[in-house]
């Protein structure tokens, strides 16, 4: 029953050996299309990037850059149809989990690696209270009995800051605000106790007040636990604070890879220098706001070359021709430009 | 008559483009007009294409020419037969064979078709009228007037449809006071207009209430239009399409509803005519002669269905959430 | 939730008040001399017509007879028949047979609806989903009394399955069929809300989440995604049986069981009048209150929806 919600790939990854590198989650070349009746979009070209115990990497892009769409690949769940995994491999402790069997990745899910949601109003079941569904990952994983689970439960309710969590088992998700909401969906993902946790826009849908409380509470778990945590945001501000590393994404690629001080000083790609360029900054009030002109391309028909040549402001004949690989430049960054060295070494 | 919905729907010819929207006064007379036309323009692209809407409009054309025109079908007799040819089964020579009274069932399934289409249509045009009508006026006035009308609706939706229809038949026809035939129909008609216009009020009084505070009638009602003119002019064009949709249903269960009541005998009653009477006067042979059965229940069933049918497809065309 | 209750139910009285008033006015009051053909074919006995003028009062203006025929009801009294038998036990006898039947109906629209629609609704657009768009189509269209007699001569003259009529013990196996008969129109509307009801929500984020929570497929879909899914179909099914409970005329006659449709219908044919309004009475009471039921039964389905 279960291609009837997520259809699991059984594509062979690149060399299918599973090489043993000691990192805790790794994507590489994925690659990832929805099928819709107007044409196939190629929404994940390649896509590489890893996370270690204890470590915080931050997915940036616009919408549309495939940063969910990878994590949902990555979590197994992506809708299928129109999506499907059309290449690459998704290694937990070094195993494939694209060429898992669905039962042996179902596993995976929550236990290793466990996701929290953008919008927790609606990624919540409305009609089970907050308690059920988190004693539930206690009850169904763990085949713990009813009382056991629902004293977990408050704990967990306990440890995301809830207040009077023994109270608040039993709410229904409409009865919580927002903050509180994905407090709970929070505590829900790490009932389990999972390795790595892939917090998808978890602030986005909160007033900036309670987002900033949001990412304390994560970061602070995430040191606690030592999990690896994969942030996806569209927000440079969130990032800067709490992540260890950074994976730009543009048009379904890691454009570049670099250390977060490394990536706010010496941006080595033009839209990692335009993202930084469009934060409004206090010390040039009054000034027109910068922006990147131009759209994102059409995931349908990406242009030929560098997929950001159109909107680039440095672009030669050559971007125009060759996609630039993610290419390692000095001792601990990528980045996918031809001229990444020339925009490192400026000044 | 021709089925009103097909006819709106089929009337509506993408011709908007090219004419050139005035500046002045004729302004808003465009605009407005704009509204429901490109709806139902889209609708009806969207319908063309759909096989299920050319057969059963391509049904509903043939029982509408045979409610008109019997005689285009058959030269039989529907009314008068022969004892002798009593239960005849099926044969070249009578394709459906012959009733009890020894009647042709082809020609009275053909002439059957009047009665049920007639009651059908006209019952379904009251209901909507004055559902609608009372539909409006409640949504638009609101507050007293709208809980005094919507209490008055319940009243009749309270009532078990068949319970209530025997009920009002047999009062007002009760010691078989009349057997004019269009006494009766008139009756059939009224009773079910009585008892279905309540569900075509609560879908107007909900369309009303939801376009009512929409941008463009504040506008409208900022900009000095009368209360008339709203309702005429604004409201009703965008009310209009769940009407449609549940009008070309109704058509279909008031046929189903005629002959279940000419078949619990309080309805039409012979020399009329009808499938539900045809059926009521088979069940009694239902072991010897199923044929008699038969015949008048695939045409009532055919033409139900073909009605049902271009009520979905006009339905599916017009929500675009399920494009 | 108190105050809503009294709410609706302060509601429903006039509600009650107007269609028992319409039915009284229909039966008694329309044709000027209440007792012609009220009687069966003969004249009505003297005593008949002395005993009811007293009782209600028929003397008296219409309010006051509906008046005193509202009291009598609310003590107990559904009047009289001509050959002097009480209502109330007609309406005894014939209910529990009503009842039965609406159960054996609603328990069939249940499970084939159901199972129809949740299959459909998580495999769309295959074969099956396609035989179940046409036959729910061909199930709402076709009048109840078609479908009695096509299945009735079917199964019960030609193939010899079942017995064509109802014996009056009313056997569970003997009212599978007119269960059926009685039930498939709404049968066919359950299939049809339940698969639209679960095609929109399995695409839902909840269910995503649950599947990212990595619960079993068969909990995601048991649980989750059911739950959600049914709060439409149980209100229909609700709304459902308040029709069914208002009885079965045409099943009923089809079928040769002694329920309250059945009652009502000889009523009318042998022209007992106060037969026919106390049992509609009963009927609309019965019918608005399951209303009232089903509205309760929906905010106890959805803690979204609460009643102040």
């Amino acid at each position: 029953m279960s291609d009837i919600l997520v259809t699991e790939q059984s594509q062979p990854g690149a060399d299918g050996s599973g090489r043993p590198s000691g990192r805790l989650l790794e994507v590489e070349d994925l690659r990832v299309e929805f099928r819709t009746r107007d044409g196939v979009a190629k929404v994940i070209n390649g896509v590489t990037y890893h996370v270690d115990a204890g470590e915080t990497l931050a997915v940036l892009g616009e919408s549309g850059s495939g940063k969910s769409v990878t994590a949902q690949a990555v979590m197994g769940i992506l809708d299928t149809p129109p999506g499907f995994v059309t290449g690459g491999e998704v290694r937990f402790h070094g195993k494939d989990m694209l060429t898992m069997s669905a039962e042996e990745r179902r596993r995976i899910r929550g236990e290793g690696i466990a996701m929290i949601f953008q919008d927790a109003l609606s990624a919540l079941n409305p009609v089970f209270t907050i308690g059920f569904q988190i004693a539930e990952q206690f009850r169904i994983r763990r085949g713990l009995g009813r009382a056991e689970a629902k004293k977990r439960a408050i704990e967990m309710l306990d440890q995301v800051k809830i207040p009077n969590a023994k109270g608040r088992f039993s709410n229904y998700p409409h009865q919580f605000s927002g903050g509180m909401r994905q407090r709970a969906m929070i505590a829900m993902s790490l009932a389990l106790d999972p390795e790595v946790l892939i917090a998808d826009e978890p602030t986005t849908a909160l007033d900036v007040t309670v987002q900033a409380q949001i990412m304390d509470l994560l970061a602070e778990l995430q040191r606690e636990r030592q999990m690896g945590l994969i942030l996806i945001t569209h927000d440079l501000g969130v990032v800067a604070d709490v992540a260890d590393r950074i994976a730009v994404m543009y048009a379904g690629r890691i454009v570049e890879e670099a250390d977060v001080f490394e990536l706010y000083a010496k941006p080595a790609h033009p839209y990692t220098l335009g993202l930084i360029d469009s934060i409004p900054r206090m010390d040039e009030r009054g000034q027109q706001l910068r922006t990147i002109k131009g759209l994102p391309p059409n995931l349908m028909n990406i242009p030929p070359g560098c997929p950001f040549n159109p909107r680039c402001p440095m672009a030669q004949p050559v971007c125009r021709e060759k996609v630039p690989p993610l290419l390692q430049i000095g001792s601990n960054r990528a980045s996918a430009c031809h001229f990444a060295e020339e925009l490192v070494n400026r000044d | 008559m021709s089925d009103p919905s097909t006819a709106s729907i089929v009337s509506t010819p993408p011709t908007e483009a090219g004419s050139g929207a005035p500046v002045d006064a004729g302004l808003p007379e465009n605009a407005r007009r704009e509204k429901p036309r490109g709806l139902l323009g889209d609708a009806w692209s969207d319908l063309r294409r759909k096989p299920l809407f050319w057969i059963s409009a391509t049904f509903i054309l043939i029982f509408v020419l045979m409610a008109a025109f019997p005689s285009l079908f058959t030269s039989g007799d529907a009314v008068n037969g022969a004892l002798s040819r009593s239960r005849v089964e099926p044969s070249g020579d009578a394709w459906f064979g012959y009733d009890v009274q020894g009647r042709d069932v082809y020609a009275r399934v053909i002439y059957g078709a009047r009665a049920s289409i007639i009651v059908a249509l006209v019952s379904t045009v009251g209901t909507l009228l004055i559902g609608g009508a009372i539909g409006m006026l409640a949504g638009y006035l609101g507050g007293w007037a709208d809980a005094l009308l919507s209490r008055f609706g319940d009243i009749f939706f309270g009532l078990p449809f068949v319970l209530g229809a025997i009920v009002i038949l047999t009062t007002f026809n009760g010691a078989g006071s009349s057997n004019n035939e269009w006494y009766i129909m008139a009756l059939v008609i009224m009773s079910l207009v009585v008892l279905s216009w309540p569900v075509v009020m609560r879908l107007m009084r909900s369309s009303v209430l939801a376009t009512k505070e929409a941008d463009y009638i504040m506008a409208a009602r900022a900009l000095g239009a009368g209360t008339g003119r709203i309702i005429i002019k604004h409201l009703l064009p965008n009310c209009l399409a769940p009407l449609l949709v549940y009008g070309t249903i109704l058509v279909g269960s008031f046929i189903g509803a005629e002959a279940t009541l000419s078949f619990l005998g309080i309805g039409l009653k012979s020399p009329v005519v009808s499938w539900g009477i045809m059926i009521s006067e088979a069940q009694n042979y239902i072991r010897v002669s199923p044929f008699l059965l038969f015949f008048p229940s695939a045409f009532l069933v055919t033409a139900v269905l073909s009605f049902v049918m271009l009520g979905e497809a006009v339905r599916e065309a017009l929500d675009p959430k399920l494009r | 939730m108190g105050r809503y209750l009294l709410r609706r139910l302060l509601q429903l009285v006039p509600v009650f008040i107007g269609t028992t008033f319409l039915i009284y006015w229909l039966v008694w009051s329309v044709p000027g001399d209440p007792f012609a053909g009220k009687c069966g074919d003969r004249r009505c006995p003297d005593t008949y017509i002395n005993f009811m003028t007293e009782k209600y009062q028929l003397d008296q203006s219409i309010w006051v007879q509906y008046a005193t025929y509202m009291k009598n009801l609310f003590q107990g009294d559904f009047g009289v028949t001509y050959n002097n038998r009480a209502v109330g036990d007609i309406i005894a006898t014939a209910y529990p047979n009503t009842l039965k039947l609406a159960v054996v109906a609603l328990a069939i629209e249940a499970i084939i609806g159901l199972s129809a629609g949740v299959l459909t609704g998580l495999r769309r657009n295959g074969f099956l989903d396609n035989l179940v768009l046409v036959s729910t189509l061909f199930l709402i269209a076709l009048p109840v009394f078609v479908i009695g007699f096509i299945l009735q001569w079917l199964l019960g003259v030609k193939w010899g399955i079942v017995d064509p009529t109802v014996s009056s013990e009313m056997r569970f196996s003997e009212l599978l069929l007119p269960g059926f008969v009685l039930g498939s129109a709404s049968m066919a509307y359950v299939a049809r809300v339940a698969r639209t009801s679960i095609a929109e929500n399995r695409r839902a984020d909840y269910v995503r989440t649950a599947i990212a929570k990595g619960l079993p497929m068969r909990r995601v879909v048991g649980v989750h995604l059911l739950r959600n899914s049914l709060i439409p179909v149980v209100t229909l099914l609700g709304t459902d049986l308040g029709a069914l409970m208002g009885g079965a005329i045409v099943t009923e006659g089809i079928f040769s069981i002694n329920g309250i449709g059945r009652a009502v219908l000889r009523a009318i044919v042998t022209k007992e009048s106060a037969t026919v309004v106390s049992i509609v009475v009963v009927l609309v009471l019965v019918y608005l209150l399951m209303n009232l039921l089903v509205d309760l039964l929906y905010a106890a389905l959805d803690p979204r929806i609460r009643y102040e």
